[in-house]
């Protein structure tokens, strides 16, 4: 089966995760000993902080982020004019004053046209991401936790959507529904993405319900809502973490191809696939009006795959 | 192995009702097929009625589905809305896209494992470190950005190689579309390879060869390599399904007439019985992938017997 290499790593994931906990107690409490502090001991997550602090590639990608979520919140604030102010006396001309990257062959100009399309391409990674990951840690959660004919239903199910390529699914589901708003392709992408989340969660929490803590909650009578969310939960929850944040970047990437192919986000939404599409017929005259939004968009795909190589780094001992 | 094989082909037989049947659904149900054949014109609803009754449209849906697969079986993938029978269009378009995948995937191996071996083998070294800077590079760039900056350049402003690739998409023109399509995938294989080997590297059986005093290039073929594949050829396995799907993208920009080409035109024309047909060969090709992947675990891994 081919997830056996996978299941094999979650669960050794999952061993080393919970071996850290206690692990790094002692220590902090000898650390403490030694030098007559009483520092808190360290849990998983104050030590991935830490080693993310010091990761200059989480600081890097970071930034980027930081710097992207601000332009699509207010990108008046860096944009030079409305992107909707085209002339197209200015068609295809190259830069000049004032407008840094040229225009396009509409006429308008490609700066502005870039700080504008940031926000497309965010709403849609973070809401896709974040419905992808609730969709599926949920029903992976479950089926994981209470095995039995759901887990089986369950496991068709994601064999069924891993048997569609994610852009061939996304290109037949969106032609049908000609809307051209963020919405259908948040809905698309949370669709064709939960059954990844679904398998990473479903075996993390295999791994997590086996734990003595949890038989010991059970004996000390715990509602199973208590043991789901207090104890299986925080253990498990490492690795949906890491898919998730190596999905934001493959998100974006995904919707700037489908806007690329006609079936993504159309205009009035300015979105980088689409200008990329726009600009591609005319690359022999104006390649500058391909090369920005291009630049733009895969500097925004680097950033979250960083982010996503740093948070894995932190979270995920093994690959030390 | 033979009973093995024989489950695992009984195995896919729900999931390729389930795949086929959600493409079926969407192209189906939730478009409409009819409409689309008289494009932007509303048809006459007479012979609208007629060609639902001919098409067998104005069945219940699950009654079209298994109508559909029954024609499939006996070799009728029914015809595009211009009258060119569907088989006739996958005649002329699969073996362009096989040709396609097969070089992508030859570069992925060749390139993307030597790749891998070597940074695995230097940890931490410049070749490791200029490796992972190009591959996170290489991943950041969508496939259309590349296929397009390298058409442009290679193609238009050096003139090394054809921008376009002619209708009968000889293997020598198909090497840059097939460098574009493969090129995120390699960037992934080489990663893989090099965690793996890198992994593998401090494993006792190489010490244990390094020892017996074997040569350097033995360990590194016979021990420390084909232990490190069995992830690589996973991720090879499920990647064919994403190739078949970047087709799409790269054919377009090349003007390559395969698989994706025909797909991208069916879709965007609302063609029905060419997208449906297409994917439920996609689908095929997907699954038998996967099954060919889990029995070369057992050639490269031999504690791994199926029974």
């Amino acid at each position: 089966m081919p997830e056996r290499y996978e299941e094999k790593q979650r669960a050794d994931i999952g061993t080393q995760e919970a071996e850290a906990l206690p692990g790094s107690d002692v220590l902090q409490a000898e650390a403490g000993g030694l030098a007559g502090t009483d520092q808190p001991a360290r849990s998983l997550w104050s030590d991935a902080w830490q080693d993310l602090r010091r990761n200059p590639v989480f600081v890097i990608a970071g930034l980027l982020i930081l710097f992207l979520i601000f332009i699509s919140l207010w990108p008046s604030v860096v944009a030079t004019g409305s992107p909707y102010n085209c002339d197209i006396a200015n068609r295809n001309l190259g830069a000049e004053s004032g407008h840094p990257f040229g225009f396009d062959s509409q006429g308008c100009d490609v700066y502005n046209r870039t700080v504008y399309g940031a926000r497309a391409s965010l709403t849609v990674c973070t809401l896709a991401t974040l419905g992808a990951a609730v969709l599926g840690t949920v029903l992976g959660g479950l089926a994981g936790y209470f095995g039995g004919w759901g887990d089986a239903v369950l496991s068709r199910i994601t064999e069924v959507f891993f048997g569609i390529p994610i852009l061939l699914g996304g290109l037949v589901f969106l032609s049908v529904i000609k809307s051209g708003s963020v919405w259908p392709v948040i809905g698309l992408i949370v669709l064709l993405g939960w059954p990844q989340v679904a398998r990473i969660a479903r075996g993390s929490v295999i791994t997590a319900k086996q734990n003595d803590y949890v038989q010991a909650a059970r004996t000390l009578g715990a509602s199973t809502g208590r043991i789901m969310l207090r104890h299986v939960l925080p253990n498990a929850i490492a690795p949906i973490i890491v898919v998730a944040t190596i999905a934001l970047g493959t998100y974006v990437a995904l919707e700037a191809t489908l806007s690329f192919l006609g079936v993504g986000l159309k205009p009035p939404t300015i979105s980088w696939g689409s200008e990329i599409s726009t600009a591609s017929q005319q690359i022999r005259n104006a390649p500058h009006a391909l090369l920005w939004p291009a630049g733009a968009l895969s500097l925004t795909v680097l950033a979250f795959i960083m982010l996503g190589d740093a948070v894995r780094d932190a979270l995920d001992p093994k690959l030390r | 192995m033979g009973r093995y094989v024989i489950r695992r082909l009984l195995q896919m037989i729900p999931v390729f009702i389930g795949t086929t049947f959600l493409i079926f659904f969407m192209v189906y149900a939730l478009g409409d097929p009819v409409t689309a054949m008289f494009g932007d014109r509303a048809p006459d609803p007479a012979t609208a009625a007629q060609i639902r009754r001919d098409l067998n449209l104005d069945k219940p849906l699950w009654q079209q589905y298994v109508l559909y697969m029954g024609n499939i079986f006996t070799g009728d993938f029914g015809r595009a809305f211009n009258g060119q029978p569907v088989l006739d269009l996958m005649r002329s378009a699969w073996p362009i896209t096989v040709r396609l995948a097969l070089l992508a995937v030859l570069f992925e191996m060749i390139i993307g494992v030597t790749l891998g071996v070597v940074s695995g083998l230097k940890r931490g070294r410049a070749v490791d470190t200029g490796v992972l800077f190009a591959t996170l590079v290489v991943i950041s760039i969508p496939t259309f950005v590349t296929g397009y900056v390298l058409q442009y350049l290679l193609g238009v402003k050096w003139g090394w190689v054809t921008p376009a690739v002619s209708s009968g998409a000889p293997w020598d023109e198909l090497i840059l579309p097939a460098v574009v399509l493969a090129l995120v995938s390699l960037a992934y294989t080489t990663r893989l390879t090099r965690t793996s080997v890198a992994e593998n590297a401090r494993a006792d059986y190489v010490r244990t060869a390094v020892a017996k005093g074997l040569p350097r290039r033995r360990i590194t073929v016979r021990h420390l390599l084909r232990n490190s594949l069995i992830p690589v050829v996973t991720f090879l396995g499920i990647d064919i399904g994403n190739l078949m799907g970047g087709a799409i993208v790269t054919e377009r920009i090349f003007n390559i007439q395969g698989v994706g080409y025909q797909l991208w035109q069916g879709v965007l024309r609302q063609n029905a019985p060419t997208v449906v047909g297409f994917v439920t060969v996609l689908v095929i090709v997907y699954l038998l992938a996967n099954l060919v992947v889990d029995m070369l675990y057992a050639v490269l891994d031999p504690r791994i017997r199926y029974a």
